[in-house]
């Protein structure tokens, strides 16, 4: 039964059209098992793995003022271009200067988090550039004018009927929901486009300050193709992407896969230091690594650095109660779920409030910190910013949230609350029609049944058996 | 989330705090942790100015309001003895919650003294007195909700295999049992219609596995899957792992019945 409601994610997760429900629950349900059996299967001991795998995340942003400098030197060594952007209109705009600079109309673009952070599809086509997604997914979301619910998955919310039904309203072939003819569809229509292109666009996964490499994981290998049939690469990588060694690459790449989607290894993983040498055959001839920092170095200065150790796996997500009856879309934002419900307040800057209300929709069950493969205490970085929003008056956060100044006078209070004890057996006499005037109650009362007040027996008991 | 400071107790000795849902709700269970603890030969002081353990405002975001009421359970239950709760969630908050709040916070050391010092029941018993075997018996099928703040520390399986060596006593096993009833507490309230929905999936899973008792380590969870189960008139009794071992005690003679 819908319950009256004050939170947006609430409202959201209650009006949810029961097919994308469907879709979500069952997906994440999936892969979460696959997550816990290959993860298991593998290792002895998986914490273990987590735990490490946080403190060498951890390690690297405490020192990303040497790691940094180290990796710029490193890619300039190998013949790569490295330019650092502090916000998303920085990074949009050396983009487009690089495509301007070499006379270029269009990109093939490879799936990438940071840039949906700073909307550069769209920023691209504002400037009269062709910006064409290559992830199957993120071509799914382009053409149907739409936004990823999923970091891993963007189109999490969909079902192939959906698919099929796009594909045959922009002219990919007659109605057919069979995956495999959607993925053949779609890529032949891509095909062509990588070859047209002028630059190819990636994220990166990982880069190793060592050796100023470039780790790709996909299971589409259309990273790959992004750079191996345009002259230009552009790599678009937010700071916290770095790692010390390439060693370290071993135990990251391993954690991602297993982490994310239940895989041993994503399809395809790359390595990229540099642009094409000297007698190599193929690959483009200029690669240029954009760093993003936009509002990562804040973060990092607050109570929730930790948050940027994420990998964006997307474990979280799959595992969380709250996103499974939400979906990502509730989220109203380009990270969702627990690592957004930590990270999307905290990028969104000034503009903190609108986002508030986030780190309130979970119920800190902890699930998120059990399956997160570097380890990060969501959980209390959710507490924190609930005091923050708090503490800054953020009143979209508070509300339906009963206060707590009354509750923090009784409960320091002995004689108020053993008279509060007793008395609450008034409860058992009021009706629930008197009750369900204080908001609090009728969300309780909506959905729940109190048991019968039974305050002050026990310290009777504890009483009575001391006079024996 | 683990005590990981905890001290191992030497002498039997420990306060008792009994959460404001057992002093409100369920003194039954507050009655059987007193029994079962004293079968052990473990004297239990019960400080009466206790009130709560400060968690409603601290997962609530006021953690202003929050600190008062630690800072109250910190003179209540002053000393060196262990304090020992009969929830997850509210050990958690004395050994972990608090330190968070505290941190910037000048008496951040006595809080530190009283987190280490704060042991979750079944951990307390298992872990920390190496109980491994419980006599009498209680010829029941039950479901056990590991609830969410046992996630990581010892007392999810503690209390599994304690029940476990009970004998008669038959563990029933769901589906998504990693997964949160949802009662979270301000959440259950803020955010009605997705703590509901958790709460009726969870139950599913649990009725599917045909349990005579759905049993847990914190009446937070109960009271919430309870309030889903009564207002739809399921029959499914609830208890906490302490009634379990209480009433395998009286089945052995052990104690009397009530
Ligand atoms: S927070 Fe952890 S689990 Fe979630 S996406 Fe990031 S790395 Fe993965």
């Amino acid at each position: 039964m819908p319950t009256k409601t004050q939170q947006d994610i609430d409202r959201y997760a209650r009006d949810l059209n029961p097919e994308v429900y469907t879709s979500v629950y069952g997906g994440t349900k999936a892969t979460t098992e696959k997550r816990h059996d290959v993860l298991f299967h593998d290792y002895p001991d998986p914490d273990l793995l987590r735990r490490t795998a946080g403190e060498v995340k951890q390690h690297t942003l405490e020192n990303l003022d040497t790691y940094l400098p180290k990796a710029e030197a490193a890619l300039k060594a190998n013949g790569a271009q490295v330019h650092f952007a502090a916000d998303g209109d920085a990074a949009n705009r050396i983009i487009l200067e690089i495509m301007k600079a070499n006379g270029a109309k269009s990109m093939v673009k490879s799936k990438s988090m940071v840039s949906e952070e700073t909307g550069l599809g769209h920023f691209l086509e504002d400037n009269g550039m062709k910006c064409l997604e290559t992830d199957l997914g993120e071509f799914i979301i382009q053409i149907d004018h739409d936004h990823p619910s999923h970091i891993v998955k963007p189109i999490a919310h969909k079902n192939r009927r959906d698919i099929a039904k796009s594909f045959e309203r922009e002219g990919l072939g007659d109605y057919n929901d069979d995956p495999a003819t959607i993925t053949r569809r779609a890529r032949e229509f891509l095909r062509g486009k990588y070859f047209e292109a002028d630059v190819g666009l990636t994220g990166a996964n990982f880069v190793s300050a060592e050796s100023g490499r470039l780790a790709i994981v996909t299971n589409e290998g259309n990273a790959r193709f992004c750079m191996a049939a345009t002259p230009i690469h552009i790599g678009i990588v937010g700071i916290e992407k770095l790692i010390p060694h390439d060693r370290d690459l071993a135990l990251f790449t391993s954690l991602i896969g297993r982490s994310g989607t239940g895989q041993h290894l994503t399809v395809y993983t790359q390595f990229i230091n540099g642009p094409r040498r000297f007698g190599q055959p193929d690959g483009p001839e200029q690669m240029h690594v954009v760093f993003v920092d936009n509002k990562r170095t804040e973060v990092l200065a607050s109570n929730c650095r930790e948050i940027l150790r994420c990998i964006r796996c997307g474990a979280c997500l799959n595992v969380c109660p709250v996103y499974r009856q939400a979906s990502g879309h509730a989220y109203r934002s380009v990270y969702p779920g627990p690592v957004g419900a930590v990270l999307s307040p905290l990028l969104a800057g000034t503009r903190f409030p609108e986002l508030a209300d986030l780190p309130k929709a979970s119920s800190l069950c902890g699930a998120c910190n059990e399956v997160c493969p570097v380890n990060i205490p969501i959980p209390d970085l959710l507490l924190r910013l609930r005091d923050k929003a708090k503490t800054e008056h953020a009143g979209r956060a508070m509300k339906g949230t009963p206060p707590m100044g009354m509750y923090g006078l009784l409960a320091s209070q002995p004689h108020a609350w053993r008279a509060a004890m007793t008395m609450g057996a008034a409860m058992n006499l009021t009706p629930n029609a008197v009750m369900n005037i204080i908001p609090p109650a009728a969300a309780w009362n909506s959905c729940r049944q109190l048991p019968k007040w039974r305050g002050g027996k026990f310290r009777h008991w504890m009483k009575e058996r001391g006079k024996n | 989330m683990t005590n990981p400071q905890r001290t191992v107790p030497a002498p039997k000795k420990v306060q008792l705090m009994a959460t404001c849902l057992c002093d409100a709700f369920f003194d039954d269970v507050a009655v059987a942790t007193v029994q079962v603890l004293e079968y052990l030969g473990v004297e239990v002081g019960f400080p009466a100015d206790q009130t709560c353990c400060g968690q409603p405002a601290f997962n609530a975001g006021d953690w202003k309001a929050s600190r008062k009421v630690v800072r109250h359970v910190v003179d209540t239950f002053k000393g060196e003895d262990p304090v020992v709760v009969p929830s997850g969630s509210c050990a958690a908050m004395l050994f972990h919650g608090a330190l968070l709040e505290f941190e910037n916070e000048p008496d951040l050391s006595e809080v530190k003294q009283l987190a280490n010092r704060s042991w979750e029941l079944l951990d307390y018993i298992v872990n920390g007195l190496g109980v491994r075997e419980w006599p009498g018996s209680f010829p029941h099928r039950v479901s056990f909700h590991r609830s969410c703040h046992l996630r990581g520390t010892c007392s999810g399986p503690a209390a599994m295999n304690l029940m476990k060596s009970i004998d008669g006593l038959e563990l029933a096993t769901f589906g998504e049992a990693e997964q949160c009833c949802g009662f979270g507490g301000a959440f259950s309230v803020s955010h009605p219609n997705i703590s509901a929905r958790m709460g009726e999936l969870k139950l599913e899973h649990i009725i599917a596995a045909n349990p005579e008792y759905l049993v847990a380590a914190d009446m937070g969870c109960l009271l919430h899957l309870g309030g889903i189960v009564d207002k739809s008139g399921i029959e499914l009794p609830r208890l906490h792992v302490a009634q379990v071992l209480r009433d395998a005690l009286v089945s052995a003679n052990l104690l009397p019945a009530a």
